[in-house]
């Protein structure tokens, strides 16, 4: 269990995160709102808590890498970045402005902080195996965790990773499933039955854990256990809500990407400052 | 520098420069896709163990997994036939290698007619546009051991990502080594009447063949070796093509995307000459040897020299 205190400090930056995400998205207007919001627990916790990081030394040897493979999630982690220091907090006003650096998915070559470009989905858990593999041939102790979402696992190329991770025992390879029930045009169920992911990890050869994606205890203790494991690669499923924190956006179908009018952006920031919903 | 005279098959000397490599750079590192035994990479995996990873039937993973390793400093050379390498791995080598400014050298064997008795289905005429369309790829079809030898060591130094693809088994020995430099084209014969500009060892072979041909009618070709299909040598070809006015391209791939099309759209803007083709234009591979293939393709000596023929008197 993690101290009340610490919980508390993390709950405070999730509130930050979310209303920084929310901002930056109603600046420009609209953007992918709902499975940024729904990712922020597990980056709050991986980014102030977890991994061996230097913000003033994004670049730095030996650190933990982190792979946002559902790269639409880039407003979410910019947030974090900027939070940590990464690069100025005013830059999350140019979110896809033209000539910014912090495009709509995380591109490596432009953002500080960003360990790997994703955006076409299935490819980034893909590249986080060849990074969990570098680390470990390099000698390092250190992790490579990867986020992806429940409607990108519809990509074979998820599936094609994951049975090599398993087959090269990357015991240093923490993958999340945001497992939010939606994607693009409406809810999993309705499109491609994403029910059975369990099942299918530990098919796949993975040590799987599936716990609340909003609770920091729980993750705390789903990332200690999956360290215990030394010889294969763990997933995490995390069963979150998308749009979490946007209340506009949670509950409904078209959250996927949306207009974020100026209204429904204080509305929201409301909410999360504990006004009623 | 390794002198590949002594290399019968193209993909002994492509293996002979990545191990020269890997002995030198430990951050070199090779991936295959259960073809590793048609490369021969058994060599490189048994004199490197902990740097080989065979990634299965898995041609997507491969490269992106390449993509990550590069991102950690690695060196990767990853290889499948190259309609896979091509078709089924583009988006991956596209976005996580080269959009993301990774350093990833891919491989594609047995390119075009090379494919043979693997038939249509593994026949890939058109990696060559599917490449061409990759800002600053840089594209490699050797004609011979030296030149794919030479051209794999002078692109590591790069630190680009590149394309090579090659035939495996059987090979050419045309040059020495040094005579090939990445990015510059190679004058195999000189003439007046007509440039000959040929890409790939199987289609330069026959080009060759093709000059001796012409000379018997009093044809006088240049021929020109693009063993670089992208950085182009624009300077050559447009010495050619002043010097001539005729020019033919021949290559082991489509017309659309090829280096016809790129020489042909190069020459437009600088310096227009009359123009033909020898390709592949709207068919899809099929099965056979290779020189039945040669034939149905129109890819031989004699259909080169009879469109040089016809080209010069134009």
């Amino acid at each position: 269990m993690l101290d009340k205190q610490i919980i508390e400090s993390l709950a405070a930056k999730a509130k930050d995160i979310r209303i920084s995400t929310i901002r930056e998205i109603a600046h420009l207007g609209n953007g992918h709102i709902g499975g940024s919001m729904s990712i922020v627990e597990v980056l709050t916790y991986l980014y102030y808590h977890e991994m061996n990081i230097d913000p003033s030394n994004p670049k730095m040897e030996g650190r933990d890498r982190f792979v946002c493979s559902k790269g639409h999630a880039g407003p979410a982690v910019y947030a974090t970045l900027a939070d940590k220091g990464y690069f100025p907090k005013d830059w999350l006003m140019t979110l896809n402005v033209g000539g910014t650096n912090l495009p709509s998915h995380c591109d490596m070559r432009k953002t500080p902080g960003i360990d790997f470009t994703t955006g076409s989905l299935g490819q980034g858990i893909s590249a986080a195996v060849g990074i969990a593999l570098g680390q470990r041939l390099k000698g390092e102790s250190s992790y490579t965790y990867a986020i992806i979402g429940d409607g990108e696992s519809q990509e074979g190329q998820i599936w094609e990773a994951a049975e090599f991770a398993s087959s090269r025992k990357l015991g240093n390879l923490i993958v999340f499933t945001d497992f939010n029930r939606q994607q693009l045009d409406g809810f999993t169920s309705e499109i491609i039955n994403m029910d059975n992911l369990d099942t299918r990890w530990l098919g796949f050869g993975w040590h799987v854990q599936r716990i609340n994606g909003h609770d920091y205890n729980q993750i705390a203790e789903a990332i200690e256990n999956a360290k215990a494991v030394k010889c294969r690669p763990s997933m995490i499923i995390l069963d979150t809500i998308k749009s979490k924190g946007y209340a506009p956006g949670e509950g409904i179908k078209a959250n996927h990407s949306m207009p974020i009018s100026h209204e429904n952006e204080e509305y929201a920031i409301s909410v999360l400052n504990g006004g009623a919903k | 520098m390794r002198d590949t005279s002594d290399i019968k098959d193209m993909r002994d000397a492509l293996m002979a420069a990545i191990i020269d490599l890997a002995k030198v750079h430990p951050e070199v590192v090779l991936l295959d896709s259960d073809l590793a035994s048609c490369l021969n990479a058994p060599v490189f995996a048994k004199e490197f163990p902990t740097r080989f990873f065979n990634c299965g039937i898995a041609e997507a993973n491969m490269v992106g997994v390449a993509a990550g390793l590069s991102s950690m400093g690695f060196v990767p050379y990853a290889h499948s036939f190259g309609c896979f390498s091509s078709r089924r791995a583009y988006d991956q080598f596209f976005l996580s290698a080269n959009y993301a400014g990774q350093h990833v050298h891919l491989i594609g064997t047995d390119p075009g007619v090379t494919a043979q008795i693997n038939g249509g289905t593994h026949m890939p005429f058109e990696d060559v546009g599917m490449m061409r369309l990759i800002p600053d790829l840089i594209i490699i079809d050797p004609s011979d051991t030296q030149s794919l030898y030479d051209l794999t060591m002078q692109a590591y130094e790069t630190g680009r990502c590149t394309y090579t693809r090659t035939r495996r088994k059987g090979g050419t020995h045309r040059y020495a080594p040094g005579q090939v430099k990445l990015g510059k084209g190679n004058i195999l014969a000189d003439g007046k009447d007509i440039a000959i500009v040929a890409t790939d060892e199987v289609i330069v072979n026959e080009a060759v063949k093709a000059v001796e041909m012409l000379a018997q009618k009093g044809i006088k070709a240049t021929l020109v070796d693009i063993t670089t299909i992208k950085p182009l040598d624009t300077d050559l070809l447009e010495k050619v093509s002043g010097e001539t006015g005729h020019v033919l391209v021949c290559e082991n791939a489509r017309y659309a995307g090829g280096l016809g099309e790129a020489v042909a759209a190069h020459l437009a803007k600088t310096c227009p000459a009359k123009m033909d083709f020898i390709c592949v234009d709207e068919r899809f591979g099929e099965v056979g040897k290779l020189d039945y293939l040669m034939k149905v393709f129109h890819l031989t000596a004699e259909d080169i020299a009879a469109k040089a023929e016809a080209l010069a008197r134009r």
